[in-house]
């Protein structure tokens, strides 16, 4: 009835790992040697010291390599329809020149990803995200008068973040950079071709996230990096972004919730309003996949689960921990947590299944298993719900953005 | 705005059985079909003076329920159970009364073991067959009512005794082939139970799951008689009109010639229709008997549906296996030498299994037999208002792919050449006493109906599409993702042929939950 469609070719299964653009950079200055595999890309835990790296993102500027997320480009006139269906938010309301964070449910309203959204032009998007999902974007586009492509490995891209991120954007001669408020992007030339500029970033500090050809991608760590210098640039790798974006309260696909389409167990997945999504999703706006889904459940009071900051005793992280209600009731899992250094709290994301978390919020307890020379040390203690960002700092709002 | 209770999308017999019920229950019903009254049912001039049905040419499952709910006028189906001929090697077989009652041509042993195979398996369609009245039983979604039809139907195998109930349980996912070897040993039979339990699938007798085909048809009756079938008076088209007086007596307000170009949607409710010649008329209530895959990929605009849905139509199998061939002929063709008499219901050319899975194999990769399985009906047999001199012939053949490979621009006259040879070495003489020729292949039946892939049954009626999954899982039930749009065509449970229970089941629900 419809004709098949031309698969791109892509030859990313004939090297395990790939390297980034930036790797060349990367593996100079990695000290730990500490790599694992994102999204099939040699990506790294650490590049020299865990704790500094942390201190990077909060105290100077921390350049972390996001060349492995999965970057879609939606373009042409049916583009903003399309992704009105893709997706739980309004995309009219996105104007261009802005990003947003969005997600995308699969029928059943179950998350398939969370990601943001980036409009490029009137009718140009591009959709950063942790998973690939090129099959379910072009189901999703057929019928629309739009192309989607996976410019994953066309499009190189660094997270500059940290309260010094804005002076060493002005150091590198961006100049304007100035002007960009949160969420806001804007072209900037690079080496006769042009640098995607946004003011956004998985820390919850001042910082910027910039796109450029794959090509053109060393240029650009070299521009940074060198007007960096002075102002203690440094980069980093995944675990200190991690303990930044814990504090930030932001989830991780595969982490914190598990994608509807990689769920073995069909009791895993989840629902916006199950891991804390729940403003994002737009009732009055067009249909989208996952509304009829999503209302029903809200409805039918069915949705069983709800994602949590927890605000713990004592001083060990409950990474894994068990939640317990009343101290003997299983009441939901830990699915990161870290001591926060900025904080200075012992703070966690947690799932908990309801009502648990919604309808009875108190007397919660946590279970550390604590690994200590061989010995586990069980540390029940008790655990506080409170809001996320466990972290907000003025510093990432303020426009025009501090030089610090 | 034009506005009213409820809209019919589709004139075909069932699109008119769901309009009538819902206009006879008090509703204001506007029906809007795309070409003409009666949709595939239709009596077609295949020459000056020589007339056939258009498409199918037998009645064998008109429900009961659906001619009490619609008061459908029956003079036209006025007649006893049609003969079936089985033309093989050497003489033919004859089934008379419902599907071989009474058997001519085979000895007293063989009949003997037809005779407890047609009980075994009347006996399982019996039990099936309760299903197909209501709409299926939909897991997460189950009432009492369907704990009560189940419940009853698992009485119903129990009454029968556990051997029975296991004899069932071993046979209703196997092939006809092997069911049919099990008890038989003519090949005659065995080809005809084959063509039958296929017809219009694309499976073969050795394909699992082909007995169900057979159990469906079985489920079937006509004039009262389980099994049986009628060659209507007038041809089909008698029947699409006694459908459609029907519907007029019940008020509907039909719509011929109207092509609904969209179902408006707003945040998951089906509001309106846009026709093609832009008018909009809106009902909370939106019934679409035509195609389901015409229904949510071409009438529905993708932004009012789910993404998972659109793969899931994508998906569904409906791609044609059989082609109608109508023929003017300036003579009575005498097939297999026999009288006319026994001629006046339905003529099988299957030898054996092993021909009609001969006939299917091709089929799997895009070509056709060049030695098809057929079965040929006479219309105008004792009814000289369908050909004043001469004869018509109406025969479908089995297997013709909708994705034929050398495309049927080609293929078609060299399809209806190998037919007429084949004809012609069962009826000597057919050949050179054509007047005039139509085959359609399912892309020709695709354009003329408006029916994606040709398929008659809107979907093969394979277990991964029939019941809860008909037409697709998210769609099953008549209720669709879309508030307010509900599907009522063969597409949906409990599948093809002229029985109007899709229709009328759909209609049901309709007036269950849109009070």
């Amino acid at each position: 009835m419809i004709a098949a469609r031309p698969q791109p070719a892509q030859g990313h299964f004939r090297t395990p790992l790939m390297e980034t653009p930036f790797h060349p950079r990367l593996a100079a200055l990695a000290e730990t040697n500490d790599w694992y595999g994102w999204a099939g890309m040699k990506s790294l835990h650490s590049v020299y010291d865990e704790e500094l790296e942390y201190f990077a993102i909060r105290s100077t500027a921390a350049l972390f390599d996001i060349s492995p997320m999965a970057k879609y480009r939606v373009r042409g006139p049916g583009s903003e329809a399309m992704l009105n269906r893709l997706t739980l938010r309004d995309v009219r309301k996105l104007a261009p020149g802005r990003v947003h964070y969005t997600a995308w449910c699969d029928d059943e309203g179950h998350v398939l990803d969370d990601g943001t959204l980036f409009r490029l032009a009137p009718d140009d998007f591009r959709l950063c995200c942790q998973g690939r999902h090129l099959p379910w974007l072009l189901d999703t586009a057929e019928g629309f008068d739009c192309t989607v492509t996976d410019e994953t490995d066309e499009v190189a891209g660094l997270a500059l973040q940290g309260p010094c991120s804005f002076a060493v954007l002005a150091a590198a001669g961006f100049t304007g950079a100035e002007t960009l408020k949160p969420f806001q992007l804007r072209d900037f030339p690079h080496e006769g071709g042009r640098v995607t500029i946004s003011r956004t970033g998985f820390t919850g500090d001042l910082g910027y996230e910039l796109f450029v050809a794959a090509d053109a991608a060393l240029t650009l760590w070299d521009r940074l990096w060198s007007a960096g210098q002075p102002l203690r640039l440094k980069a980093i790798g995944y675990n200190a972004l991690n303990r930044a974006r814990i504090e930030a309260g932001f989830i991780v696909a595969g982490a914190d919730f598990t994608p509807a389409d990689q769920a073995i167990r069909t009791d895993r997945v989840r629902m916006p309003d199950e891991i804390g999504l729940d403003w994002m999703v737009d009732l009055t706006k067009s249909a989208f996949t996952g509304r009829r889904a999503i209302a029903a459940a809200r409805a039918k009071g069915t949705l069983k689960h709800i994602l949590v900051g927890l605000d713990i005793a004592d001083n060990t992280p409950a990474e894994g921990a068990i939640v317990y209600h009343r101290g003997k009731r299983e009441a939901g899992v830990v699915s990161a947590a870290i001591w926060s250094p900025t904080l200075k709290r012992n703070i966690a994301i947690a799932s908990l299944d309801r009502p648990y978390g919604s309808r009875l919020t108190d007397d919660l307890w946590v279970e550390i298993y604590a690994l200590r020379e061989l010995r586990y040390a069980k540390l029940m203690k008790p655990a506080r719900i409170v809001p996320r960002p466990f972290l907000t700092l003025p510093r990432r709002s303020a426009t025009p953005p501090g030089r610090f | 705005m034009t506005s009213c209770d409820a809209i019919v999308i589709g004139g075909g017999h069932n699109g008119l059985t769901a309009a009538t019920v819902l206009a006879k229950a008090g509703r204001r019903v506007m029906l809007f079909e795309a070409g003409a009254l009666g949709g595939t049912m239709a009596t077609v001039e295949v020459a000056p003076g020589y007339r056939s049905s258009a498409l199918s040419h037998l009645v064998n499952r008109l429900a009961p329920e659906v001619v009490a709910a619609t008061g459908l006028e029956m003079t036209c189906l006025a007649a006893p159970p049609a003969p079936t001929v089985v033309l093989g090697d050497g003489d033919p077989v004859i089934l008379r009364g419902g599907y071989g009652a009474r058997l001519e041509g085979v000895g007293a042993e063989e009949a003997l073991a037809f005779a407890s195979l047609r009980a075994k398996l009347m006996g399982q369609a019996a039990i099936l067959g309760r299903m197909l009245g209501h709409r299926p039983p939909m897991p997460g979604d189950f009432g009492l009512g369907d704990a009560w039809h189940l419940g009853l139907t698992g009485l119903a195998v129990l009454r029968k005794g556990r051997a029975e109930a296991r004899d069932l349980m071993r046979m209703i996912l196997t092939n006809v082939a092997d069911v049919a070897d099990e008890y038989l040993t003519d090949d005659r039979l065995k080809g005809l139970l084959s063509f039958d339990a296929t017809l219009g699938a694309h499976l073969g007798p050795r394909s699992p799951g082909s007995l169900l085909g057979l159990h469906y048809r079985l489920t079937g009756s006509a004039g009262g008689v389980a099994g049986g079938q009628i060659v209507p008076r007038g041809g089909m088209g008698t029947l699409a009109a006694a459908f459609v007086s029907a519907a007029e007596r019940a008020g509907v307000e039909l719509r011929p010639g109207t092509r609904v170009a969209r179902i408006e949607a707003v945040q998951g409710r089906a509001t309106a229709v846009t026709l093609a010649g832009g008018e909009v008329v809106s009902a909370p209530v939106i019934v679409s008997a035509i195609h389901p895959g015409t229904t949510f990929l071409r009438l529905v605009d993708p932004a009012e549906i789910d993404t998972g849905l659109t793969r899931a139509f994508r998906r569904h199998r409906s791609k044609g296996n059989v082609a109608k061939l109508n023929l003017a002929l300036n003579h009575i063709p005498a097939f297999g030498g026999l009288a006319e008499a026994d001629l006046a219901g339905r003529i099988v050319i299957a030898r054996s299994t092993d021909h009609v899975e001969s006939a299917f194999n091709p089929a799997k990769y895009g070509a056709f037999s060049p030695d098809p399985a057929i079965e040929v009906v006479l219309p105008s047999l004792g009814q000289p208002e369908m050909a004043a001199k001469g004869c018509t012939l109406s025969a479908l053949i089995q297997f013709a792919p909708y994705d034929l490979k050398e495309g049927w621009a080609g293929g078609a006259p060299r399809l209806l050449d190998t037919v007429l040879d084949i004809l012609d070495r069962h009826a000597p003489g057919l050949r050179a006493g054509v007047i005039a020729a139509d085959l359609l292949p399912p892309t020709e039946i695709e354009a003329r109906c408006g029916l994606p892939g040709g398929h008659w049954h809107h979907g093969e009626m394979t277990p991964d599409q029939l019941l809860f999954n008909r037409p697709v899982h998210a769609a099953a039930g008549y209720a669709t993702p879309l508030d307010g749009l509900f599907l009522a065509s063969a597409g949906s449970h409990p599948g093809g042929g002229i029985s109007g229970l899709p229709g009328l089941n759909a209609a049901r629900h309709v007036l269950e939950v849109a009070r």
